[in-house]
């Protein structure tokens, strides 16, 4: 950082740092609660590297530390990982990525380095915050997810630490910031009385990819303030 | 094996998705009902993850346990706007004291 950096430079890479340190502090948690889920650390690691999307890792380790099948889990993550490519559609339009580049920017492209990139008025601010803020959240996310894995499998039985109520906690967590209206707040009602109705008769996993219906039988009908809904990071 | 070929094409698909918002011409993606929907879909499977981990038994029983004492406490603390670690961190102690004492 230099000090002849402009004001509105500084104040982005402020951002971008911030964000960084907060995320990719909680790789901890993507690798203690997948060791805790049965995975491997070289597993848990290659999630956090080749996978890089939280929400998806959870979903990952979640579905398979309930006893779900390795495909249940396959499914639940890439459902989750969906939004990654409407964050692209938005970041390419955005930063006008190099074509060379797009691969690695694709990579990068996940809810925070999307939503620190969106929300900077001016093209160079949004090129800061989207690269600084997913450069920094992947060597943090990374780092802490081998410590997290490490530590994880030197605890032994997950269940005495309370790590299964940590994984159900970390899902609330991520929950949290996307419940905001009334559509969402109907979904999220919906399917959990789709997943509590399902679950004694199917398959563990299966729940989970059933609740889908509930995000479809709320978003599909058309009605008049649809056109507000895009713009949700 | 099978975790690990699991874990691939997690990895796999996940940047296939990630990758497509960069290659793919953007009036394909751009249906009406795909922006609704997209949105809703993570509400949805959290939602469904959630109770999962946190009420339900393997068998797919609802049950009130120690996880579901370390959620409570979580979302206390998510109202009252605590970081994300904290939250987690919470939740954890709160189960393994219950799982100890009761």
């Amino acid at each position: 950082m230099t000090p002849d950096r402009s004001p509105e430079d500084r104040a982005v890479i402020k951002k971008s740092l911030g964000v960084a340190v907060a995320t990719g502090l909680y790789g901890v948690t993507a690798g203690a609660l997948a060791v805790a889920a049965g995975l491997s650390v070289l597993q848990a690691m290659a999630l956090s590297l080749l996978l890089f999307s939280g929400g998806s890792q959870f979903a990952f380790f979640g579905v398979i530390g309930a006893g779900g099948s390795p495909v249940a889990a396959v499914a639940s993550s890439t459902l989750l990982g969906v939004r990654n490519g409407f964050y692209g559609l938005q970041v390419s339009q955005l930063l006008d990525v190099h074509r060379w580049a797009r691969p690695l920017a694709a990579h990068l492209t996940i809810d925070e380095s999307t939503a620190v990139a969106v929300t900077q008025v001016n093209p160079r601010q949004q090129r800061i915050g989207f690269w600084l803020t997913g450069f920094g959240i992947f060597v943090l996310w990374n780092l802490t997810t081998f410590l997290g894995a490490v530590a994880g499998e030197a605890l032994g039985d997950p269940r005495t630490y309370g790590l299964d109520a940590a994984a159900a906690a970390a899902f609330v967590g991520l929950l949290w910031p996307r419940l905001r209206g009334r559509d969402p707040l109907a979904v999220a009602a919906l399917a959990v009385i789709i997943t509590v109705a399902t679950a004694p008769f199917v398959p563990a996993g299966v729940p989970v990819l059933a609740a889908v219906l509930a995000a479809l039988a709320v978003g599909l009908p058309r009605r008049r303030t649809a056109h507000q809904e895009v713009a949700a990071p | 094996m099978t975790m690990w070929l699991a874990v691939l094409a997690a990895c796999a698909l996940a940047y296939a998705l990630k990758l497509a918002g960069y290659l793919v011409p953007q009036h394909v993606l751009d249906i009406p009902w795909v922006h609704r929907v997209t949105p809703l879909l993570p509400v949805a499977l959290l939602s469904a993850l959630i109770v999962t981990q946190a009420v339900l038994t393997n068998e797919g029983h609802l049950v009130l346990d120690a996880r579901a004492a370390g959620v409570g406490v979580a979302v206390l603390l998510l109202i009252l706007r605590a970081p994300f670690l904290v939250v987690v961190a919470a939740a954890a102690v709160t189960a393994a004291l219950v799982r100890a004492f009761l």
